[in-house]
């Protein structure tokens, strides 16, 4: 059960400093006065809204649906009125506005009437996985991704083997390792209707070897189902990487540009198996979540239940406040997480953590020329060569950046983590990759304008050919009757 | 002596028919061959940004050097790094003009239909009588609506950045 080996290559050993948060159970954090929804809380499109200004929504109430296929629905974290539909301060490091929704809440919580199947086991996977769409659960490990779309992949592909990632690599996060000590049965179920869903062969539930109260509460909770295996993997970040996850635990590398269902794996985060959970057996949709506040400039870090679009103000609060100065503050975690320009943001879907940090536990800022040293060859855990790229990176030539490994780059900052020369390795992928996607929307916008003009153009010459066909006919009308006036 | 001469005759007309023939088959135009190329590249649109009349002038201009290869704001950093290529000259990461796209200022219009028949990329919608308006993923802001609206409440205007849109910029390093 225990790796001995480690199979994936690179990484580093950030210091994890989990310690300050795990501590404590999960804390309920009461209603707050207003929440505020982002329509767009997952990968792909943003959700339409169903409600109006003014009107009265219950808990559970379905607030704006999903558009298409690789979208989400939204519905209300807790009763209230909707008193905006607009333009809310996005959790994004541009500081721009995000559509959304803001829930005045009236204090009472009461639930809407919830859809609870009498035994979800023994509904079709087709049906479950819309269930899950419905339901509005996406990926809470961070990512985001909306969980009923990879469910439905098990239609398309075999699927061998359910991986729920219990890693959580990233230092300060807790929120996975609090759940899986107090809600072990849950995640186990989770597990097992996920496996129903994708007809899976076997689980195997991924947990890093730095949590062993976690490890033996999924044991226990495990123990008299069949096909499933807890399994303890070396703590490593980014272990919790889904490509380097599979790798590790079951030696399949994923191929380059393709998806972990190439290789017969589909990996879900435990929080995704709990909501999944909580959806298919008490009709519940993704309404909360559990955040890890963190951080040395928290007086009181701690894992907290939130409602999604509770303002990150009230978290801190309830952690006692800041201490010290912030330098900076997160969603998520310190490697991959995501800037905010302050606490006046929602909580999201995607948030596992809230950090305040204190400059010293940021980077330092003065950067020197590369030396060429390759350690962040060393550590790049998808075996790319980050001093290339980011020679080409830094020149505009994403061509040549492409060609040497920038397609295939997660963005981890283990690189950049590595570095002796301080130099921003990741935050030069992150530019490259954003001018790439700038690239492939003007060309893609150039090839729609082509079409619509020639589309145009034929419609116009369309319209020209009928009308000189009707005038022809007309004519012939005409000389008919004189024809047969004659003869 | 008659043989000799209607050999050379007959030997004479096929050869000029078959040099004629190579002439029309075979002919190369005058024109540079990389105007065609870079034309296709271009959006299409004959919107009229880059100053010259249509993707066809501004094709030619390029190839001749009397137009830069970021004249064209629709194509976008992606079109001039590609013209770049070709042509074989040196870009400057600079920025380039973002492009204006047409807005229908909704209090103001009248339904008449005229920008819409306008335009050559079909991006606005509307009928008559009712409110128009502009797909902005169609629009190329080639101005033609502008022109023929008679209440004037077509602008073009700079797109500000959104979530969507928004991008890292380079990281300021040694």
């Amino acid at each position: 059960m225990f790796n001995l080996v480690r199979r994936i290559q690179g990484g580093v050993h950030p210091d994890a400093r989990k310690d300050l948060s795990v501590g404590p159970e999960i804390a309920y954090l009461p209603v707050p006065e207003r929440l505020y929804l982002p329509l767009r809380q997952h990968a792909g499109a943003e959700a339409l809204p169903l409600v109006k200004v003014g009107d009265l929504v219950l808990k559970g109430q379905l607030l704006a649906a999903s558009p298409s296929e690789v979208s989400a629905p939204i519905h209300a974290p807790s009763s209230g009125r909707i008193v905006e539909i607009g333009p809310i301060l996005a959790p994004h490091p541009s500081g721009l506005n995000v559509n959304g929704i803001v829930l005045e809440c009236d204090g009472e919580d009461r639930w809407i009437e919830l859809d609870v199947p009498a035994d979800p086991f023994s509904l079709s996977p087709q049906v479950l996985a819309e269930r899950v769409a419905q339901a509005g659960v996406v990926g809470l490990g961070g990512a985001i991704f909306p969980a009923a779309v990879k469910l439905k992949q098990g239609t398309r592909h075999e699927i061998k083997t359910v991986i729920i990632n219990g890693s959580e690599c990233e230092p300060y996060l807790t929120t996975d390792d609090r759940l899986m000590r107090e809600r072990a049965a849950e995640i186990v179920e989770g597990a097992r209707l996920i496996q129903h869903i994708l007809r899976a062969y076997s689980i195997v539930i991924a947990i890093e070897d730095n949590k062993p109260e976690a490890l033996e509460a999924m044991k226990a909770a495990s123990a008299h189902h069949g096909a499933i295996e807890v399994m303890a993997i070396p703590a490593l970040y980014p272990m919790g990487s889904a490509k380097q996850l599979i790798f590790e635990v079951t030696g399949r590398e994923v191929p380059a540009g393709g998806r972990s269902t190439d290789v017969g794996v589909l990996v879900h985060n435990v929080g995704t198996a709990y909501a999944i959970q909580q959806a298919l057996r008490y009709g519940k949709p993704l309404i909360s979540r559990v955040v890890t506040v963190s951080g040395s400039c928290v007086k009181n870090p701690a894992n907290l239940e939130v409602l999604i679009g509770t303002p990150a103000q009230t978290l801190m609060d309830a952690c006692g406040g800041l201490i010290g100065k912030p330098a900076q503050f997160m969603l998520g975690g310190p490697m991959m997480g995501t800037v905010v320009p302050s606490l006046q943001i929602p909580v999201i879907k995607g948030a596992t953590g809230l950090l305040a940090l204190s400059e010293d536990e940021l980077p330092r800022k003065d950067v020197s020329p590369c030396i060429r040293c390759s350690r962040c060859v060393d550590a790049c855990p998808m075996g790319l060569t980050p001093l290339e790229m980011a020679v080409h990176a830094r020149a505009d030539d994403l061509d040549s950046a492409g060609e040497s490994g920038l397609r295939d780059c997660i963005l981890c900052g283990c690189c950049s983590y590595v570095c002796p020369a301080h130099i921003p390795l990741v935050q030069y992928f992150q530019y490259a990759k954003g001018k790439q996607d700038e690239r492939r929307g003007t060309e893609r916008k150039n090839s729609y304008i082509k079409q619509q003009t020639e589309a145009r153009a034929a419609r116009l010459a369309e319209e020209e050919a009928a009308k000189a066909a009707a005038k022809a006919a007309k004519k012939a009308a005409a000389a008919k009757p004189k024809k047969e006036v004659e003869s | 002596m008659i043989m000799a001469t209607l050999a050379l005759a007959l030997m004479g007309v096929l050869l000029g028919a078959a040099l004629g023939f190579a002439a029309r088959y075979f002919a190369v135009t005058d024109e540079n061959p990389m105007i065609k190329e870079i034309e296709q590249l271009l959006p299409g649109g004959q919107c009229g940004q880059c100053g010259v009349p249509g993707c066809g002038a501004a094709a030619v201009g390029m190839v001749e050097g009397t137009l830069p290869v970021t004249c064209c704001p629709p194509g976008g950093m992606g079109l001039a790094e590609k013209l770049a290529t070709l042509l074989g000259v040196t870009l400057d990461a600079g920025e380039m003009a973002a492009p204006r796209l047409a807005r229908v200022e909704a209090n103001e219009c009248i339904g008449c239909t005229r920008c819409y028949k306008a335009c050559p990329t079909d991006a606005i919608v509307g009928a008559s009588g009712q409110l128009h308006c502009v797909l902005l993923d169609a629009c190329t802001g080639c101005g033609k609506c502008v022109d023929v609206c008679p209440e004037d409440c077509i602008d073009l205007v700079a797109q500000e950045p959104s979530l969507d849109t928004w991008r890292w910029s380079k990281p300021q390093a040694a």
